[in-house]
């Protein structure tokens, strides 16, 4: 059983290494959650994603909630979450009272030009990995392209895109076995 | 006294912002509105900073922000008030998944979900994109970044890291 401890440990790790918002954070929690720790599947992953849409959330904070209370309960669930916010803690304290132009630097500037590319090629990388795990059939497809249409055509909300795709589950397949 | 105002509002933020961290950010302006504790135009800053730090854009958004209501213990106020209602919902959504999970029903719905989820997962790597891949030596970079993560499948850190020095040294 993983320890309390590891488990922060790991969480402060994903947290310092996320730059930007939750989606930043796939590509981390599945190559350290899903592939190197084996504590979750990429299927539980884009799980928790998916309710991280329609709840309060911010969604690292729901993904470590979530992996933390499946490995070691409600203790898990609260040492995991304290983990990935503990790097933003530190750092956002020191950089408010010590360092407020350290962002103004020229050489911090262009490390982030530089890991702001890699977080857009991890994120298509991540999707290129998880495409089979997350569309199984037709219907899958079909919901993948309308999604996609109806984000990159009106921007409509996640949450929206999300109900929908549920709705979607109840339609009945016509003329086909599999589900 | 602020410290309970900061733990309401944070709290609040935290249980009215669905979808993730950059929905905070009306609601920051609103607090920039209401109270004396930054300006709006600080909050701009601050926004901007917290995306360029270590660390779960909204985290650091709700420290900062909390930081310059009322220092150290003002942002340790202001980021667990608004963690605690995603972990209150975590808890018990993770209690009903654990019982229904084989429930037919909820398996459909979720599959259904995910298709749409990589949607959202690839339309949040275009809008990164849109900002960051803005000439043929980003968009080379981005090439080079992704033909190495698809033949050599090591961890994403590693690949932040390494994407830190190349900015550096071709200075994106």
């Amino acid at each position: 059983m993983v320890s309390l401890w590891k488990l922060y440990a790991l969480f402060f790790k994903m947290g310092l290494f996320t730059f930007g918002g939750g989606y930043a954070m796939l590509p981390i929690l599945k190559s350290e959650a899903v592939e190197k720790q084996k504590w979750i599947s990429e299927e539980e992953l884009l799980n928790y994603y998916s309710i991280g849409q329609c709840t309060p959330s911010i969604i690292a904070v729901n993904a470590a909630s979530f992996i933390g209370y499946k490995l070691r309960g409600i203790a898990g669930l609260i040492s995991a979450t304290l983990g990935v916010i503990s790097p933003s803690l530190i750092i956002i304290i020191l950089v408010a009272a010590l360092l407020s132009n350290f962002t103004d630097n020229q050489y911090v500037q262009w490390a982030f030009g530089g890991i702001r590319i890699s977080v857009t090629a991890l994120i298509i990388s991540t999707v290129i990995d998880m495409w089979k795990k997350g569309i199984k059939n037709f219907r899958g497809y079909i919901v993948f392209l309308c999604a996609a249409g109806l984000l990159w055509c009106f921007n409509l909300s996640a949450i929206v895109i999300v109900i929908l795709a549920a709705l979607s589950g109840f339609i009945p397949d016509f003329g086909s076995k599999k589900q | 006294m602020i410290y309970l105002l900061l733990c309401w509002e944070f709290f609040k933020i935290g249980l009215f912002a669905v979808g993730g961290g950059l929905v905070t950010v009306p609601f920051l302006f609103d607090l920039a509105e209401k109270f004396t504790w930054f300006s709006t135009e600080e909050l701009t800053d601050m926004i901007a900073i917290s995306q360029s730090t270590p660390g779960p854009v909204g985290i650091n958004m709700a420290t900062f922000a909390g930081f310059k209501a009322a220092g150290i213990f003002g942002s340790l106020t202001a980021t667990l008030a608004e963690v605690l209602p995603s972990m209150i919902v975590v808890y018990f959504i993770a209690k009903v998944l654990a019982k229904w999970h084989e429930n037919i029903y909820v398996n459909k719905v979720l599959a259904a979900i995910r298709p749409a989820v990589l949607a959202l997962i690839l339309f949040a790597g275009w809008n990164i994109a849109k900002i960051t891949v803005v000439d043929y030596k980003t968009a080379g970079v981005l090439v080079a970044l992704l033909l190495a993560m698809r033949l050599y499948k090591t961890s994403a850190i590693f690949y932040i890291i390494v994407s830190a020095i190349i900015g550096v040294a071709l200075k994106i």
